[in-house]
């Protein structure tokens, strides 16, 4: 399904859940994720068609690859889910109940209802990739520890709600308020278990493109989401997108959370890489998304036409300063052409690309590779951290023409 | 997509789902009843199985030992129960972190036979 504008893509979801659910697999399935170890059964959560199933206590759901060659929005019932805590997902959610505390370092603390947000503040809406930190994990080589994710942890929404900063300056901000952190309703199912809390420096949580979301691809957000509202820090990884938002603190020094002074930190140095299986010397908390593509339509091992033109197609991104061009290699990546880019649903967002290929009778290495405006390109070589983040490597996808 | 590729057959069951769809945009309803599949991960046969039983599954199913990469060494093992007890707060006795250690490293040591050759296609490939 090819969706060119909100209304149209509310009315058509419908239609989409109905035509995929014959055309995607079933719960009680399983997928082999091309890895060692990567058996996983498929299953079917509440407001989610069935998914690739990491763990079930807390759930974490990866998105079936398929999904991403039907547009440049991932259907609400197919986004993927993460989550740290056991307790989770928070149960007695309700948006007619839900409260917002606005406190800290801030000249008028806020208490806010759902009402009080759709009411009393500006609406944004803006279309972001949320991308998991360990998207693709499972391929790191040598592999680590953590969620052995294929590439279906991510996925790309318009997401509709009010401009952080409105809230700030609403409650006024000190000048002495340096960082922002922001909790949720999940807790730890044990007291001495850390809460899972993020932080922004106040710079950034000012900057025009953080939001609260409360609608999510024209409907309210699944629970599995972060119902009945989240943080949607577009060009970020997914950690900070923190779910079912309840609190925002302003803070006169750096978070102390565990998740982010210990987790979620990536080597400090300018390829947040080290040596094949070395521990950093010095870490930073994992910040923007880099470039990455994808080929959509064509699988691994696949057998495709040969001697004739056939469509390649995929979809890009990076952590905001929008894709300059995708390029496409049929040969493991000696010659490449440029693909014709899509519709353009900000720098934010996923960009489609498509292109046409004929290939010979025989066997193919196919390549996509993004370059962003900020001047990014996908490496051919994946570099390596000890938590396996920030994969982005030009990924082969080999075929035989028949 | 064209909604006239959509079958006359269908179309009963596409109208009550835009209807599900239109009911679950007001944004007044809470989300409905949260009720997952059941829990059906289990943890391998190993040594002091019981002990993992416990202690890992207090906190978290099976599956999130279980699809870890086999064949991770004790010092792996020993820096996640470590990790689960200094950063989770996971209440293992000193005197369970041995018999733990040993557990993971045993029972999650070998590839299954069908993951050797998955292992072995891999390798083989460009």
């Amino acid at each position: 399904m090819r969706m060119s504008t909100a209304h149209r893509r509310g009315v058509l979801m419908g239609a989409g859940a109905l035509l995929a659910a014959s055309a995607t697999r079933a719960a009680g399935e399983s997928v082999a994720l091309p890895f060692a170890n990567g058996d996983r059964p498929m299953a079917a959560y509440p407001q989610k068609r069935p998914l690739i199933v990491l763990t079930q206590r807390p759930p974490q759901l990866e998105t079936p690859f398929e999904v991403f060659d039907h547009g440049a929005f991932t259907p609400n019932d197919a986004f993927f889910v993460r989550y740290h805590l056991s307790g989770a997902p928070p149960r007695g959610l309700n948006v007619a109940t839900h409260r917002l505390m606005i406190g800290g370092a801030v000249d008028t603390p806020l208490d806010l209802g759902m009402d009080d947000l759709r009411r009393d503040f500006p609406v944004v809406e803006r279309a972001a990739v949320n991308q998991c930190s360990g998207n693709g994990r499972g391929f790191s080589d040598p592999r680590v520890g953590g969620g052995q994710l294929g590439n279906g942890a991510m996925g790309a929404a318009l997401w509709r709600g009010v401009p952080l900063r409105a809230l700030l300056d609403r409650a006024g901000v000190k000048a002495s308020a340096k960082a922002v952190e922001f909790n949720g309703a999940d807790v730890p199912p044990m007291r001495v278990i850390p809460d899972f809390i993020k932080a922004l420096s106040v710079e950034h949580a000012r900057q025009d493109e953080v939001m609260l979301a409360y609608e999510m691809n024209g409907a309210p957000l699944p629970l599995l989401n972060g119902y009945p509202l989240r943080l949607i820090v577009p060009g970020y990884y997914g950690t900070y997108w923190v779910k079912h938002l309840t609190d925002i603190t302003l803070l006169e020094q750096d978070s102390q959370s565990y998740f982010m002074q210990k987790a979620y930190r990536v080597p400090d140095n300018d390829c947040a890489c080290t040596p094949a299986g070395q521990p950093a010397a010095q870490t930073r908390p994992i910040g923007r998304l880099n470039v990455r593509s994808f080929i959509t339509n064509v699988q691994d091992g696949q057998t495709i036409a040969g001697g004739k033109r056939v469509m390649l197609r995929g979809i890009s991104f990076d952590g905001g300063s929008g894709i300059a061009g995708v390029e496409v290699s049929t040969d493991g990546g000696k010659a490449w052409a440029p693909a014709a880019l899509g519709q353009d649903h900000g720098p934010y967002g996923f960009r489609e690309w498509s292109t046409h290929v004929a290939l010979g009778q025989g066997d193919h290495v196919l390549m996509a590779r993004a370059h962003s405006k900020a001047g990014e390109v996908q490496p051919m070589t994946q570099t390596w951290n000890p938590p396996g983040y920030m994969r982005n490597v030009v990924d082969p996808v080999r075929v035989i023409a028949a | 997509m064209s909604p006239r590729l959509i079958h006359a057959a269908l179309l009963p069951a596409l109208a009550s789902i835009m209807l599900a769809g239109l009911a679950a945009a007001q944004p007044g309803s809470p989300p409905p009843a949260y009720s997952p599949p059941p829990e059906t991960a289990r943890l391998l046969e190993g040594p002091d199985l019981a002990k993992a039983q416990t202690y890992c599954l207090a906190c978290h199913s099976a599956d999130y030992v279980t699809t870890q990469p086999r064949g991770m060494s004790a010092a792996f093992w020993e820096a996640e129960v470590a990790k689960m007890r200094t950063a989770y707060g996971a209440t293992i006795p000193d005197d369970a972190v041995k018999p733990l250690v040993n557990y993971l490293t045993t029972a999650y040591s070998a590839p299954a036979a069908h993951e050797r050759e998955t292992v072995a296609r891999l390798r083989k490939s460009p």
